[in-house]
């Protein structure tokens, strides 16, 4: 039911703007005030969000090391996978974020009777993943040629081949990466639900984000090619030119489905630095990747740890205990100075 | 704070990054709005209301398209006493005859390229065609 509820959640989202922007007036209120202060708690709570992450001390150095690391000369490194140096960190988290590389190890776990269990390696979530991040990112940037006024000549490049991609279909002409983030959506969803183990622990604010995107891409694709009542581009366009240029102007009418996506997309990016999205700050931030498995060359000091408390070796620490050692009969390694009174 | 030198650059990079389409308008100047240029001949009539028109004209041409090229339903459609062969160059460029200030001042804002063009002869052209034949 985590499901359910994050659904009615979204299409409750869709009734306050479709209802809420027929108001006369109010289309200011979803058109401008709220992408206004959307745009705000975006990104001072990212911020907020990356700076609390880099004052939490890391007290360890505990990158994930996968694969062989520096050893003997004839031992040959994985640079990749255990690196020591800090191009080779760079290397890795450049191929962490731009090709998921830890999600193309994922497996499969399955028992069979035996009991005997087996694991293989399971593609299709990475492959879904690249599908959905890559087509977000082009929407994205495709996005801004109706923000900028002239459009640059590679934005109209990118939207050529994006449309050109699907052949010509339609009119307007449809976009790959519409087809794409939709594939990559459904499978996303599809596997929470399939997959008994990842459903077991998906939470609604796993559910949340995913209808809320499926809904920003539904309520697009809707506004592009179907209900066009009073979608008139130019009109848009000025509205959308205005908020970057600080003078937003409503000229005309437009169809509640453009306020309904706005408010969809506003609700995205307040929620996204308090969510799970953050992991796209985080990705950056995880010690675990962006750290060099070097501690055998290199000591890591724990930034948190008191000045006033030296290190303490087991010399010294036998120096202050060897009596009571002795005495509990524990070996040591320097017995006790013989006694000078004894006779 | 720690590791300052890369996290504060990073910060400042993806608020650039975010903040792009406020900047690359050369700082608060909004542009031009289009001005289509009404048809020359007064003509005040089309085939859809005007409303319909701007939000829907790419989506009538396409299905003119297919009906004159794919299905070859060449039918005249009478409007408000006016007849309307199907087709951009027999219908609509008839009245909004210069496509360089009809058409293209909002295609151009709105930055579409519509294939029309890789088939269809603008007025222009297709009168310096003629010329050279």
């Amino acid at each position: 039911m985590k499901y359910a509820f994050s659904f009615l959640a979204v299409i409750a989202l869709v009734l306050i703007a479709w209802l809420g922007s027929q108001i006369p007036g109010m289309q200011y209120l979803f058109g401008v005030a709220i992408p206004y202060l959307a745009i705000m708690i975006f990104l001072g709570g990212f911020v907020y969000r990356v700076v609390q992450w880099a004052k939490s001390p890391v007290p360890f150095s505990i990158p994930t090391t996968c694969g062989q690391g520096k050893s003997l000369d004839f031992i040959k490194q994985d640079k990749l996978d255990c690196p020591t140096k800090t191009s080779e960190v760079v290397a890795r988290m450049f191929l962490e974020i731009f090709a998921f590389r830890s999600l193309f190890r994922n497996t499969k776990s399955e028992l069979h009777e035996g009991p005997k269990i087996t694991y293989e390696s399971s593609r299709w979530l990475w492959m879904a993943a690249l599908l959905f991040h890559y087509s977000f990112l082009v929407i994205v940037i495709r996005h801004m040629r109706l923000f900028l006024n002239p459009v640059p000549h590679w934005l109209q490049f990118l939207d050529f081949l994006d449309a050109g991609a699907m052949l010509q279909v339609g009119a307007p002409l449809f976009y790959a990466t519409d087809a794409a983030i939709l594939l990559g959506l459904l499978f996303l969803f599809g596997r929470r639900l399939v997959n008994r183990n990842v459903r077991y622990i998906s939470l609604m604010n796993d559910y949340f984000p995913l209808f809320l995107i499926l809904g920003i891409v539904t309520t697009g694709i809707l506004m592009r090619y179907f209900i066009r009542t009073d979608i008139d581009i130019v009109n848009i366009k000025e509205l959308l030119v205005g908020l970057v240029t600080l003078s937003p102007v409503i000229h005309g009418d437009i169809g509640s489905i453009f306020f309904i996506h706005v408010f969809l997309v506003s609700t995205l990016l307040v929620y996204f630095p308090f969510s799970k999205l953050m992991h796209m700050g985080g990705v950056f931030m995880s010690p675990t990747r962006n750290m060099a498995n070097d501690s055998r060359a290199k000591r890591h000091i724990n930034p948190w740890n008191d000045p006033t408390i030296k290190p303490h070796s087991y010399a010294g620490y036998e120096d202050e205990f060897r009596e009571f050692m002795v005495d509990a009969g524990i070996p040591v390694e320097k017995e006790l100075p013989p006694k000078k009174d004894e006779e | 704070m720690y590791n300052k030198g890369t996290i504060i650059p990073g910060l400042i990079l993806f608020v650039l990054f975010v903040t792009f389409p406020i900047w690359a308008n050369g700082l608060m100047t909004a542009g031009d709005l289009p001005k289509p240029e009404l048809p020359p001949g007064g003509e005040k009539q089309c085939v859809m209301p005007a409303e319909y028109m701007r939000a829907n004209h790419m989506q009538l041409l396409n299905e003119w398209r297919d009906n004159v090229l794919r299905d070859g339903n060449r039918e005249i459609l009478e409007i408000g006493g006016k007849k309307y062969p199907k087709g951009l160059q027999m219908a609509c460029l008839q009245c909004h005859s210069e496509k360089e200030k009809f058409c293209d001042s909002c295609h151009t804002y709105a930055a579409v390229e519509p294939y029309c063009w890789d088939c269809h002869l603008t007025p222009k052209e297709a009168g310096s065609k003629e010329a050279i034949h």
